[in-house]
């Protein structure tokens, strides 16, 4: 290649203008030719007319992938399980798919829950959605409100001639998922709540009882001021920043997150995650971090890797976090309930939903929808369900499959794992329902950056929480105009 | 001296720039048109009712401090970006020029990063920084540098800048190898009989015949950083700690990929194509005097 490049000398003075084509050439090699093909085809069928768009996104997907094989019906799922939880999904469309022979459920794995959302969106304005879509909680408003895009869960079920009745399922869960008219709307797959996760030989090498998690925040900090003496780098740590150390704490104490009851009764509703109790839980948290008590491990899930890993002593965290843990942890694990203050009247109330749920996209075929009923059917079916609970550590999706794990004595020989379920099968007030607000997703990161200025010191709690529902606020403003009519 | 070749037929010239400028349409013109035209609507996330709202767009991002502030660390980020890259990958190449033996292994090395993807370029950088388990992390507590990139802005916006660096060292780095190759040598060797020493020559031969290339590397490098690192910015740091590394890019990612809101980020985007229009422009009417060709 030198040899080459010497003979040449005077021949490849580098010229301006092949820049642009440079750039665009690697832009393309860089992404799998079949996704530029996709993309060039879907940016195609954007700009038809909606009824010649169904026309032509079949005839590309029959001249790429070939008539079927079967005359099953084919189910696309599309969903954001990965490792342990991928497995989980896979074995449940196997299972299904042994039941039965008329349909086949094709879960695809699209990546975590926002790329999936972007891809179904996508595949939506093309033309080609799937049939079923996991979408995650903070989702949930934006999907409500795309009333075109989407096919009601309880319309499907009643059209599939499947056995389908809505009190079966868990009112705190399938409550979040259910329109005010009563309709339930997506079904719920794979709830979870926080609850508070700790390390018991971490425990029992800094002298604290390993059975007894603390359950209020002073004991939280008490417990990890003692595994800090102990040599502990990180005693506690939290994912999910909002959803932990706002949302659900304000339900745990029986305080609004949103007015009209967190978003539940109406999209007019605002931030109010100011009050006192709020601030004064932001500046403890903030008194820990500068001690070195609380240490922030990033935005999203990111501090779940430090638990499991035994980096961090405790944390808060998603109940689902219960089978990573139980398959990749080398310590004994255990499970408390979220903590609390202890002098606040109400507490603890109850936690809120996390998770997600599978919607069922609009524009398929009746013997499709029959398909996803009889699928959905199944997953409700208690032994199915019930397996899932205990897989997983999401919570029971129908009251059945919660009495039929209890009755197996599950949470007898595996402690910790009611947990979720006593936070969350409890008698709900209007402030503690869950909540449901719209452009969630960019409230969620407002809220991560805000609190990224208390945890490195440069921003006082009360201040961070102020700008916090300030710019969220205008979030919310906007998606109520955009979604008014 | 005139260089331009003449072509006596009136379509040839055209047909012989077609398929150039069929591929410049369908990547860059055609998308660019769509940007302009979604920067004015607004959309629901499925693009089921699509109402036309004027300037609303444009006007949210000047009421908006956070996204006015982004431009400044923009320009950091960018200055930063095109300097150390530039700088860096000369620093290589006149090296590498040097080097006899062994030249092709050390040729390819550089160039490997080239084929690295962003994103995989990003999450091996945010590895070895990755406190407390990252190589270099480890490495610099112990030298009594504890290293927080999720809550020092300082620390994140050094670790994007070097990811992003280290991504385009090897386009550079070709390039400046092929500029250093195409440098007559008689010139180098009669100034070297004239008694001037290595770093003389660099400066006053080397360096003056390679300025096309480096200008033109310069043009490439600041569009480079201002529109292919937020694959990098997302997976290392997602713009924080709180909107520190939030670049202008990401933020059009973000808001048009995570958020669903097309308009804005088409807006967005109109924008930052807008400065990269200006950028250039002012490149080449005033750089570009100071290159000789």
């Amino acid at each position: 290649m030198a040899g080459q490049a010497r003979s040449r000398q005077n021949t490849v003075t580098p010229l301006p203008y092949q820049g642009p084509i440079l750039t665009a050439l690697s832009a393309v090699l860089h992404d799998s030719f079949g996704e530029v093909r996709h993309l060039f085809f879907s940016g195609v069928i954007m700009f038809l007319k909606p009824s010649r768009r169904l026309a032509l996104a079949s005839l590309i997907s029959l001249s790429t992938l070939g008539l079927p094989a079967h005359a099953q019906t084919e189910i696309q799922w599309w969903h954001s399980m990965g490792g342990a939880l991928g497995e989980w999904v896979n074995d449940l469309a196997k299972d299904f798919n042994a039941s039965q022979k008329d349909v086949r459920i094709v879960p695809v794995f699209k990546g975590s829950y926002d790329e999936s959302m972007t891809a179904a969106i996508a595949a939506y304005r093309a033309g080609n959605a799937p049939h079923i879509l996991q979408v995650f909680e903070v989702g949930t408003a934006t999907m409500m409100a795309s009333k075109g895009a989407i096919k009601p869960v309880g319309e499907v079920m009643k059209e599939a001639g499947v056995t389908f009745n809505q009190d079966a399922y868990v009112p705190a869960v399938a409550g979040y998922y259910t329109a005010p008219n009563g309709q339930m709307l997506s079904f719920p797959f794979n709830s979870s709540t926080p609850v508070f996760h700790y390390n018991k030989d971490a425990f029992k090498a800094a002298g604290l009882d390993p059975e007894k998690p603390p359950t209020t925040w002073p004991e939280v900090a008490l417990a990890a001021a003692k595994l800090k003496t102990s040599g502990h780098k990180c005693p506690f740590t939290t994912s999910w920043i909002s959803w932990t150390q706002l949302e659900s704490f304000s339900a745990w104490h029986n305080t609004e997150f949103a007015t009209k009851g967190n978003g539940m009764r109406g999209i007019d509703a605002r931030l109010s995650f100011n009050t006192p109790l709020h601030v004064r839980h932001i500046e403890n948290l903030a008194n820990m971090a500068k001690n070195g008590l609380f240490v922030y491990k990033g935005r999203g899930n990111a501090a779940d890797a430090t638990f499991v890993s035994g980096e961090c002593a405790m944390a808060t965290g998603s109940s689902a976090l219960y089978g990573n843990v139980t398959r990749n942890g080398k310590f004994g694990y255990g499970i408390g309930t979220l903590p609390y203050y202890p002098d606040v009247p109400g507490a603890p109330q109850n936690t809120v939903i996390g998770g997600a749920s599978l919607w069922v996209m609009s524009g398929k075929k009746a013997a499709e929808y029959k398909g996803v009923g009889q699928f959905f059917a199944y997953l409700s079916q208690p032994d199915v369900a019930a397996a899932s609970h205990q897989r997983t550590g999401y919570l029971p999706v129908t009251k059945a499959s919660f009495e039929l794990t209890d009755k197996a004595g599950f949470y007898k020989k595996n402690p910790g794992t009611d947990v979720s379920v006593t936070q969350m099968i409890r008698k709900t007030t209007d402030k503690s329902r869950g909540v449901r607000l719209g452009n969630f997703v960019q409230i969620r990161t407002i809220i991560d950056e805000e609190l990224e200025g208390v945890w490195s010191g440069k921003k006082a709690p009360k201040e961070a929480l102020d700008t916090a529902i300030q710019r969220g606020n205008e979030q919310l403003e906007r998606f109520q105009k955009a979604n008014k009519g | 001296m005139d260089k331009r070749v003449q072509f006596r037929s009136a379509w040839l010239p055209w047909l012989l720039i077609a398929p150039q400028m069929a591929v410049i349409g369908l990547f860059f013109f055609w998308p660019a048109a769509q940007a302009l035209y979604q920067s004015l609507t607004q959309q629901d996330a499925f693009g089921t009712s699509s109402e036309f709202v004027g300037w609303l767009n444009f006007e949210r991002l000047w009421e908006d401090a956070s996204y006015l502030a982004s431009f400044k660390t923009t320009a950091v980020f960018s200055l930063l970006v095109a300097t150390l890259g530039l700088s860096v990958s000369l620093g290589l190449a006149v090296l590498a020029n040097r080097v006899v033996r062994g030249a092709l292994v050390y040729k390819t090395l550089l160039i490997w990063p080239y084929a690295v993807a962003p994103v995989a370029a990003g999450v091996l950088w945010l590895f070895m920084f990755n406190s407390p388990m990252g190589v270099v992390s480890f490495g610099l507590r112990a030298l009594g540098l504890p290293w927080d990139h999720l809550l020092n802005a300082d620390h994140a916006m050094a670790l994007v800048v070097m990811a992003a660096v280290w991504k385009q060292i090897s386009y550079n780095f070709l390039f400046f190898l092929a500029g250093l190759q195409s440098i007559p040598t008689s010139l180098i060797e009669a100034a070297a009989i004239d008694g001037a020493g290595p770093v003389r020559r660099f400066w006053t031969i080397v360096f003056p015949l390679l300025s096309p290339t480096t200008f033109f590397l310069l043009v490439i490098n600041v569009v480079y950083a201002f529109f292919d690192t937020f694959a990098i910015i997302d997976a290392v740091t997602h713009g924080g700690p709180g909107k520190d590394t939030a670049i202008l890019v990401y933020k059009v990612y973000y808001d048009g990929f995570k958020a669903m809101d097309l308009g804005g980020s088409a807006a967005q985007s109109v924008v930052l194509m807008a400065i990269v229009i200006a950028l250039t422009v002012v490149q080449f009417r005033f750089i570009e005097k100071k290159v000789q060709y």
